[in-house]
């Protein structure tokens, strides 16, 4: 009989999730289309004028990147809670946290790293100052971590629940906002020629705290919403 | 359960007990309360002299102020119940923690109309996205999430554990959305007002505002007992001290 | 092939299960052993799911005591030794029976000498192993649950209506999966609805009274 050692059940769980999210690839086109909508509608709303844009490209593609994540969070447990397999999760001889945690940084790469990865397109279609792009990027790097992990725990409460995403969104709100705040703020002062190195550290290190805590309370939350 | 709660403490944590002891005193408190706050509001509507720098408009802070507080409080108490329901799983703390959620919910929306009300005469503006309203705000959304989150079980406990859980998370972030509301203030400058009116209180302007705090706190406790007993009625529905309630009405018993 | 019937794996004292205050299932007492199987009956709403994923772990105890090899119930305790099979099948839809024992290898670990493949043809899906679940018949997909039983150690199985969607052939198999289980010193303990015969002689029954 061989145990199974704990990095090799890290490996199966984030290679399982990446597996699935790749044979329905269509699925992660889904918040990449929203955000750009969601982004080219703004000009039309507001006017083409290059002033106004420049001043406000930088929030808007953080709320909007924000925005379809929150849209793609509900899927982060739904199809295991439908067929069984978050239960054999909880049953495995692992430590829950760990598992949620891959299934976490799967969701991560699936979700958030394409709307990394075309934020500079957004931005620059914004009219973003090319060289606040840097910061947005990195401000981008530490908010969507940090909305996947608050986001895990507050899904996995809901596990059991008939979900509304309305719900979700109104319990995720608080806590976005200083996430919000800092990452915005950061490319704010960039923009404005002030030091921006402050709130991307706080950001950073709330995220290093995130890392840590937000697998167990994740772990806890389910366990709660499973009544265990 | 520990030895160092005393006795009385761990019989009031039984439903019938407490059902009792609250239907007793609650009464009481809510006479308290009105009296409190109608000697309060006569202090502070009709005695205190007009402020010097805002006139009239400033009397509104002896609504306004124990709201805030009290959106706070109660906050910190369903969060102590939550914690308290988490770790033991007693049915009280429970019933505690949920019905406070609705009570804290609307002082802290009096708090945000009464800022609001304040705000036109003072600032010419309704809403200004000062660090305190802007946290009260969120502290609004707070509450809504873990009123909403406890109906959207249909197991009653196992929703009030999970709002629990909910309410502990949100006691972190309140503190961490008013440091960052207030960052995020000196970073766009022109909106630094000071909602919090008159830095040095007088005498008459204090003893009003102090006897307003104690009557929405004798409020929120006698609003809380009546929400607790019928909560405990409910749940504790088949059990036997339920039933003679229950019986008992029909011959004349007050509850 | 000897195994300690001494300490039982599973004990219950006036065990129950409380939604909503209502006792689900009323108390029970029982004690399974190593190599024992133990056939859980009751009627449609008696509470023999809820039971079962109390025992695997899923639930918590109402009232009663529940002990583990002698001492009171611990997650980390049996959390090795135990294999839960319930009405929700655990398989991925989008992944072949193969893929689907590799991840749950990965998680538990695997017996000695056995495979992927070599359990999936032992419960008869030689052939199918790589086509994605969701084409699988019912009865198949309950075939590709039941390969986890023969691939992952344990010494606890709990399973929650194994005969379901199966055909004779099936049901043959199940009855195989449990005697040679229990031969090897494992225990388990089944719900069904229908008569349940096994070769191995008469299990133990637990009765649920609501």
């Amino acid at each position: 009989m061989s145990r199974a050692s704990l990095a090799v059940a890290c490996g199966a769980v984030l290679r399982r999730d990446l597996t699935l999210a790749w044979r329905r690839r269509g699925d992660i086109a889904m918040p990449v289309l929203y955000a750009l909508i969601v982004a080219t509608l703004f000009p039309f709303a507001l006017g083409p004028e290059d002033a106004l844009l420049q001043r406000i490209a930088g929030g808007i593609v953080l709320v909007t990147v924000l925005l379809a994540m929150l849209l793609a969070l509900d899927a982060m447990f739904r199809s295991d809670i439908e067929d069984g397999s978050l239960e054999q999760l909880v049953l495995a001889p692992q430590p829950l946290a760990l598992m949620l945690g891959m299934k976490i940084l799967a969701h991560w790469l699936t979700t958030a790293l394409p709307l990394i990865v075309i934020a500079p397109m957004l931005a620059g279609m914004l009219h973003l100052p090319v060289p606040v792009m840097g910061v947005l990027m990195l401000a981008l790097l530490l908010a969507t971590p940090m909305l996947g992990l608050l986001g895990a725990v507050l899904v996995a409460l809901t596990a059991g629940t008939r979900r509304s995403g309305m719900l979700l969104a109104l319990m995720l709100l608080p806590l976005c906002v200083p996430v919000v705040i800092f990452a915005a703020g950061a490319v704010a002062a960039a923009q404005q020629g002030l030091p921006w190195i402050a709130p991307i550290a706080w950001l950073g290190a709330a995220l290093a705290l995130a890392l840590v805590l937000a697998p167990l309370a994740c772990a806890a939350a389910l366990r709660i919403a499973l009544d265990a | 359960m520990s030895k160092w709660i005393p006795l009385w403490l761990h019989k009031l944590g039984s439903p019938p007990i407490f059902y009792r002891f609250a239907g007793t005193l609650r009464p009481w408190f809510l006479a308290l309360a009105l009296v409190a706050g109608a000697i309060g509001l006569y202090g502070g509507l009709v005695l205190a002299p007009a402020d010097y720098q805002q006139g009239d408009a400033y009397r509104i802070i002896f609504i306004h102020v124990p709201s805030a507080w009290m959106g706070l409080f109660i906050y910190g108490v369903m969060g102590v119940a939550s914690f308290i329901a988490l770790v033991w799983r007693i049915k009280l703390a429970e019933a505690v923690a949920m019905e406070s959620a609705p009570i804290g919910a609307a002082f802290t929306f009096i708090t945000l109309v009464t800022g609001s009300l304040w705000g036109k005469p003072m600032w010419g503006t309704w809403w200004t996205w000062d660090a305190r309203l802007t946290s009260e705000l969120v502290l609004l959304f707070l509450y809504l999430g873990v009123i909403g989150l406890y109906h959207a079980f249909e197991d009653r406990r196992q929703g009030a554990r999970a709002a629990a859980f909910l309410a502990i998370i949100g006691i972190i972030n309140v503190p961490i959305v008013h440091f960052s509301v207030n960052w995020w203030n000196t970073l766009h400058q022109g909106s630094t007002v000071r909602i919090l009116g008159p830095s040095k209180i007088s005498a008459s302007m204090l003893w009003p505002l102090l006897t307003m705090m104690v009557a929405t706190k004798l409020y929120y406790v006698a609003s809380l007992f009546g929400r607790v007993r019928t909560d405990l009625l409910e749940l504790e529905g088949g059990k036997d001290w339920v039933r003679r309630i229950a019986t008992g009405q029909s011959t004349g018993e007050r509850t | 092939m000897t195994y300690d019937h001494a300490i039982p794996l599973l004990r219950a004292r006036g065990l129950s299960f409380l939604r909503a205050d209502e006792p689900v299932f009323g108390p029970l007492d029982f004690a399974l052993h190593a190599g024992e199987l133990a056939l859980v009956e009751g009627d449609n709403g008696s509470g023999k799911t809820t039971l079962l994923r109390l025992l695997a772990g899923l639930l918590h105890v109402g009232e009663g005591e529940l002990d583990w090899r002698g001492q009171p119930w611990n997650r980390d305790a049996c959390a090795g030794e135990m294999l839960f099979l319930g009405h929700q099948l655990g398989l991925k839809m989008d992944m072949s029976p193969r893929e689907n024992l590799h991840i749950a290898a990965g998680l538990h670990g695997t017996r000695e000498g056995r495979s992927a493949a070599s359990v999936l043809t032992e419960v008869g899906l030689a052939g199918y192993e790589d086509d994605p679940v969701r084409r699988l018949s019912a009865g198949q997909k309950k075939r590709a649950a039941l390969a986890r039983l023969l691939l992952l150690p344990a010494v606890l199985w709990l399973l929650d209506e194994p005969y379901a969607n199966l055909d004779r052939a099936g049901i043959a198999l199940v009855n195989r999966l449990l005697e040679m289980h229990v031969a090897a010193g494992g225990a388990a303990l089944v719900t069904s609805h229908g008569a349940v015969s096994f070769h191995g002689g008469e299990p133990k029954r637990i009765r649920m009274h609501a």
